[in-house]
């Protein structure tokens, strides 16, 4: 166990002295703000508005940002020491393979997750410092979900991407299936499932499946802890509208993707114990 | 317990490529030994198996007393120095040897020990992406220290090292000799090895050609000693007349020298013969070195002898 919070903190550190963690709070922070204080152009007006319509459009930029970040900060964190030579000096040292895997898998996620709290957290400070009227409680239990969710759908992919770095052979390659990953799951599997809806005419058989059609991908599970959270009017209708009648509580759904962060990563740590070095 | 290492009809099969094949040898605590072959002879899949990282197909192995294959604890008391590393490039040398040092559980004090025997304390917090070549295998010799390890392997050390690193490199394995510590050595580089070495497991196409104490495999090899011979000028040819009278086929070099090939047993009767000869100005007499040794052993196309320490 111990083994795995030596490994976990030094990539931690790692993705500190790489700047990737400073560069995306600062990148959250600037979207969160433009997002709030641009968010109602359309309607003619800049500034802050409405706490929830910020959250919603927050919702759906994550949704796309954020499997893109946690697959990034990942996909050569064992295929990258396998070029480098490193690899084989790591597994002779006294740690499991299992504990080499879940070490960096905690390593990115804690960067992640640093990094959203951190940049979230600062812009949403910031909103409220800038609305007084905004600051109950009900906007940080949102905010809070919110970030909760988006640390949660970047340990998804941080643990999709640890699969493919222990999958693959070399760095490029990895890259391409990350890249591949992202697209499928965020671009995709909407199309996909939005296709079927057209063709089938939303017969009751499918409005009944849609719901759970949706809980395959952690990219909708993170769209529902949030959307619906905020209720009617704030964004996606679509979406709760399709699920009114099944309305998950927001902490099924965070069990959801929890398991959703758990499966890749267990698999990759398998996939590497197996694996002929 | 007075083996580092045991390993007896050891084989590993990559899916149907044969790396390792039935090979069996005992490696002596407190011992420097090489390992030797040409590439794809074995070598990197002998210390996977050691370190514990593949399974073997068949056969057994012992190190240190028990099974390696997933003993992670066992890990702690053996140090690996990989064929040229790189380590990571962000690091500074003291933050890398810190965290392996953690890993390995090794004493607080001992990265800065270590990175002043192997010379780096110079250069401790600058960051691995500016060393040098000879410098990157100097903290990699520091690392596979760390823990004191009762077995060290060596994978091709001096690659990339200066004469002068090399002896300090080779310096240290003779202390950790001393220290009763048990050393393998993989290099490709046979005559600076060979001063420093006890013995030697040479493997060949996944079998082992020969282990043992290099007196004994010379011994075994039982390869004719060179002897070239400065003769006193104009009698030349007179000296190689009286030399063929006796038997002695000898060669001519274009530096004028005459170049002999004495068997083993004759070698010292012929010795003496020789310096009574009033001919001879100059003499000098080479033993099979390592390389020759080496290639008489992976010379003929069938292994010319199995041998076991």
């Amino acid at each position: 166990m111990n083994s795995i919070f030596i490994v976990a903190w030094k990539e931690f550190r790692d993705d500190f002295r790489n700047r990737w963690t400073v560069a995306l709070t600062v990148m959250f922070a600037l979207l969160a703000l433009g997002i709030a204080w641009f968010g109602s152009a359309a309607a003619g007006r800049v500034g802050f508005t409405s706490f929830d319509a910020t959250l919603a459009s927050l919702t759906t930029l994550g949704a796309f940002v954020i499997p893109l970040i946690g697959l990034l900060i990942a996909y050569d964190t064992i295929v990258g020491e396998r070029d480098d030579g490193t690899l084989l000096l790591m597994l002779s040292y006294p740690l499991a393979r299992g504990q080499l895997v879940a070490g960096k898998f905690l390593g990115h996620c804690g960067a992640l997750a640093a990094a959203t709290l951190a940049g979230f957290g600062l812009a949403v400070a910031i909103m409220q410092l800038m609305q007084p009227p905004t600051q109950t409680l009900q906007a940080w239990l949102h905010i809070g979900r919110f970030i909760l969710s988006a640390s949660l759908l970047g340990a998804c992919f941080v643990g999709l991407a640890c699969l493919i770095s222990v999958q693959t052979a070399d760095k490029s390659r990895a890259a391409g299936l990350a890249l591949i990953g992202w697209l499928a799951s965020v671009v995709l599997f909407d199309l996909a499932l939005l296709a079927l809806l057209v063709v089938s005419g939303g017969n009751p058989v499918e409005r009944a499946v849609y719901p759970y059609l949706l809980l395959l991908n952690p990219v909708d599970v993170f769209r529902l802890v949030n959307l619906t959270a905020l209720g009617d009017g704030a964004g996606n209708d679509l979406l709760t509208g399709m699920t009114a009648h099944h309305a998950y509580s927001p902490a099924l759904l965070c069990l959801v993707l929890l398991g959703w962060a758990v499966a890749p990563f267990a698999w990759a740590m398998l996939a590497f114990r197996r694996k002929e070095i | 317990m007075n083996h580092a290492i045991e390993f007896e009809a050891l084989t590993k099969r990559y899916d149907t490529l044969g790396a390792l094949d039935g090979v069996s040898a005992c490696v002596p605590r407190g011992r420097v030994l090489g390992l030797l072959g040409h590439n794809g002879a074995g070598k990197s899949t002998l210390i996977k198996l050691i370190l514990g990282l593949i399974a073997p197909s068949g056969g057994r192995l012992d190190v240190l007393g028990q099974s390696p294959w997933r003993a992670h604890a066992l890990r702690r008391r053996i140090g690996y120095l990989p064929e040229s590393a790189t380590f990571y490039a962000n690091l500074s040398g003291r933050e890398l040897l810190d965290y392996l040092a953690r890993l390995k559980q090794a004493p607080r004090g001992q990265a800065q020990a270590l990175l002043e025997r192997v010379g780096l304390a110079h250069a401790a917090d600058r960051r691995i992406g500016t060393y040098s070549k000879g410098m990157r295998q100097r903290l990699g010799l520091a690392q596979a220290l760390l823990g004191s390890p009762e077995l060290v392997l060596l994978d091709e050390p001096t690659t990339g090292l200066d004469p002068q690193a090399t002896r300090e490199l080779y310096r240290i394995v003779g202390e950790l000799r001393a220290d009763g510590r048990c050393v393998l050595v993989s290099s490709h580089l046979l005559a600076e090895l060979e001063p420093h070495i006890d013995g030697a497991l040479i493997l060949r196409q996944g079998k082992l050609l020969a282990a043992g104490s290099l007196a004994a495999l010379s011994e075994q090899a039982a390869l004719p000693a060179h002897m070239l011979l400065r003769p006193h000028e104009n009698a030349g040819a007179e000296l190689m007349t009286q030399l063929a009278a006796r038997g002695l086929a000898a060669q001519s070099r274009p530096d004028g020298r005459l170049e002999l090939q004495v068997p083993r047993e004759a070698k010292l009767r012929t010795l003496r013969e020789l310096l009574a000869n009033p001919a001879i100005a100059d003499l000098d007499v080479r033993e099979p070195t390592l390389a020759q040794l080496y290639d008489w052993l992976g010379a003929g196309p069938q292994p010319a002898t199995e041998a076991r320490a």
